[in-house]
């Protein structure tokens, strides 16, 4: 079958625009879409680190280096009307599922417009109506509440929609990982559980995360299916997180993705990796996942040097204008902030304090 | 008709479920076994597939009910006791607590948390949480002391846009009977003055109500008159009801099953001191549980938390000062 890959293919507020339609196959299509959103997450994490540095972010900047061929298969797998809860290092996972460009630098900007208006930054942000989770700190936290929002979903009548969540193997060592893919597997929920393997939990290595042979072992102890991937290469997992979320849709039950692949960066931009051993970077895991899609792109045919070259620009314009607007647009005004954590305003607890 | 507090628990459940389609129960036995102490008996059979037993992972449960209720449905999770809470602490005070201030989604989940000490239960079947949740910005703590707030207040919890923390004390269980359910109550947040009297404050809720109230009782029989005020809902807390029997009195004597460090008690006590020092007539006082885990004999238990007897002392020792 032959499809047309063009800038409608896109969530319309992020829109990759004025690139030509290509006339390619299903396959090609998909793979381009994909290194696309790779690409405009690998400009827009540089353009995020590069503000940090000049201290133009408040707290911490964190980075998906390494990791967007697995998030965007992830977040291109999905569909509007279901729900992801990524995680840290999802950016171009979060953009392939619809999240605006201007809502990633609005947030870590703190521009008072954004969608968490300054209350909460950098990766902490989301259009939870919409699907797309705001994550909290806590790991592990955020896959129960993917169940429950298939759980509302299923009670409702929907059954088509397919909920992920991302976690990285240090969250598989919690209670909370635990207790909900067990939730999942006991309420046969079509969630699928993707597990980035990025070698290092902050800086504690695998070995002391965990003492099994590989974690996909696990998939069989909860009940659910598992399947691993080679994070590295985006053929790989377009495929393996694409099956995982076709089958959580044809419901077949919980679906959990491992997927093996090394952290290109600090756990945040605060911290230069000196812990990442030599021979793991010069492993086959330590590619460039952004590199190897381009030399495969190339080899196949399917985009050369030139067009890259010109989805560069177009990604980097984007992000210019982006962080452009935002950067004119004010904070958050202490002064008009309510300070009401409630949503029934009446219930809210008045407090006199001696402040003159 | 005679009703117990338990009754009037199911029957808001009932009632919550009836009326809304939002409305589900979540928690560990509250299916065919209608939970461990039958607050959702029968409930299964009426509204299938809206009575969901889980599994024993409290943070789950929660997290799942805080997705569910993004996706606009209306939870009841039930602890099996308010001990088990804090397996799912995060998940109610850094998810729950926090989504509405964060992302301006709201986040309308009951936990229903039976609470407080019976005897014989033990170090970790008998803690009341109320403080520990009331500290946390974003959450509602109700704290019903009679049939008809069990029943209305649950009612309210469950149409509250907030996560809400429904401690129901499991003493007040069967002890407690009324004749009818009520038709109306108070606005949430809204303590009742249980008793009126003029010598003495007494401001409690949940269970110590009842002690109170019989505290009062002896004391007016020496010819003292307690005022008793409930404060039905910990957070908020209504500091004006507070302050106008204080008005009434010039003494005030704060009672709470808890511990003692920090509290309820102590934030009554802290508003009363000061934002209203001039209205009292002598040192505002204070009587909690004692500063040890919740003991499991009898003896021990009904010498660790306030009773009547204890604070109709409390009470006498504060009038003559």
């Amino acid at each position: 079958m032959l499809v047309v890959f063009q800038s409608s293919d896109t969530p319309p507020t992020t829109g990759l625009a004025g690139s030509e339609p290509v006339q390619t196959s299903e396959a090609s299509a998909r793979y381009c879409q994909a290194f696309r959103w790779m690409l405009l997450a690998r400009v827009l994490d540089g353009r995020m680190a590069s503000l940090y540095r000049a201290g133009k972010i408040y707290g911490g900047v964190f980075l998906g280096k390494g990791q967007e061929a697995l998030s965007a298969s992830l977040g291109l797998s999905l569909r509007k009307g279901d729900v992801f809860g990524p995680l840290i290092r999802d950016l171009a996972g979060r953009l392939a599922f619809g999240e605006p460009v201007l809502d990633v630098v609005r947030t870590h900007l703190g521009s008072a417009l954004g969608p968490m208006q300054g209350r909460d930054g950098n990766v902490h942000r989301g259009r939870p109506r919409e699907g797309l989770l705001a994550m909290i700190s806590h790991l592990g936290a955020m896959i129960s509440v993917v169940n429950g929002a298939l759980m509302a979903r299923r009670m409702k009548g929907d059954r088509m929609a397919v909920g992920a969540a991302s976690v990285g193997e240090g969250a598989t060592s919690t209670g909370s990982f635990h207790e909900a893919i067990n939730q999942a597997a006991v309420e046969k929920l079509p969630l699928v559980l993707v597990v980035a393997n990025n070698q290092y939990a902050y800086s504690t290595p695998t070995s002391r995360q965990f003492a099994c042979a590989d974690l996909l072992e696990r998939a069989s102890g909860y009940g659910v299916q598992g399947t691993t991937v080679d994070g590295t290469d985006l053929s790989d997992c377009l495929k393996g997180v694409g099956h995982a979320v076709e089958e959580a849709r044809r419901g077949r039950g919980p679906q959990m993705v491992i997927a093996r692949l090394l952290r290109l960066c600090g756990h945040g931009e605060h911290d230069d990796a000196g812990y990442i051993e030599e021979p793991l970077k010069a492993s086959p895991l330590g590619r460039d996942c952004l590199q190897v899609a381009q030399d495969f792109l190339a080899r196949q045919g399917w985009a050369f040097e030139h067009e890259i070259r010109n989805w560069r620009r177009e990604a980097e314009a984007q992000v210019e204008k982006a962080v452009e607007e935002a950067s004119r647009e004010p904070g958050p005004d202490p002064y008009r902030e309510d300070w009401c954590a409630l949503a029934s305003k009446h219930l809210s607890q008045v407090y006199l304090q001696p402040l003159g | 008709m005679s009703l117990t507090y338990l009754d009037a628990i199911r029957e808001a459940q009932r009632k919550a479920l009836a009326t809304d389609p939002r409305v589900y129960i979540y928690g560990q036995d509250v299916g065919e076994f209608g939970g461990a102490f039958k607050a959702t008996r029968h409930l299964i059979k009426e509204f299938p597939g809206r009575v969901l037993d889980s599994p024993i992972s409290e943070d789950a449960m929660v997290g799942s009910a805080i997705g569910a209720a993004i996706e606009g449905q209306r939870p009841i999770v039930e602890m099996q006791f308010a001990d088990f809470s804090t397996v799912g602490l995060n998940q109610i005070v850094n998810q729950a607590a926090t989504l509405h201030w964060r992302t301006q989604v709201p986040c309308p989940v009951t936990f229903r948390l039976p609470c407080g000490g019976t005897a014989g239960s033990g170090p970790f079947h008998s803690q009341m949480l109320e403080a520990l949740y009331a500290h946390f910005p974003g959450l509602i703590v109700m704290t019903p002391a009679t049939v008809e707030d069990a029943y209305s207040m649950l009612l309210e919890a469950v149409a509250i846009e907030d996560p809400v923390v429904f401690c129901e004390h499991k003493f007040l269980y069967y002890h407690l009977k009324a004749d009818a359910l009520p038709a109306a109550a108070l606005p949430s947040g809204k303590a009742r003055i249980a008793r009126p009297g003029r010598d003495v404050t007494v401001v409690a809720y949940s269970a110590m109500v009842h002690e109170a109230l019989a505290a009062a009782a002896a004391l007016a029989r020496e010819g003292w008159e307690a005022e008793v005020v409930d404060l039905r809902t910990v957070k908020p807390l209504d500091t004006d009801t507070m302050i106008a029997s204080v008005a009434r009195t010039g003494r005030l004597l704060a009672v709470g099953e808890a511990w003692p460090w920090g509290g309820v008690t102590a934030e009554v006590v802290a508003r009363v001191a000061s934002e209203a020092f001039e209205l009292l007539d002598a040192p505002p006082q204070r009587l909690n549980a004692k500063d040890t885990p919740v003991p499991f004999h009898p003896d021990l238990w009904t010498a660790h938390r306030p009773t009547a007897e204890s604070i109709a002392a409390a009470a006498r020792r504060l009038l003559q000062l």
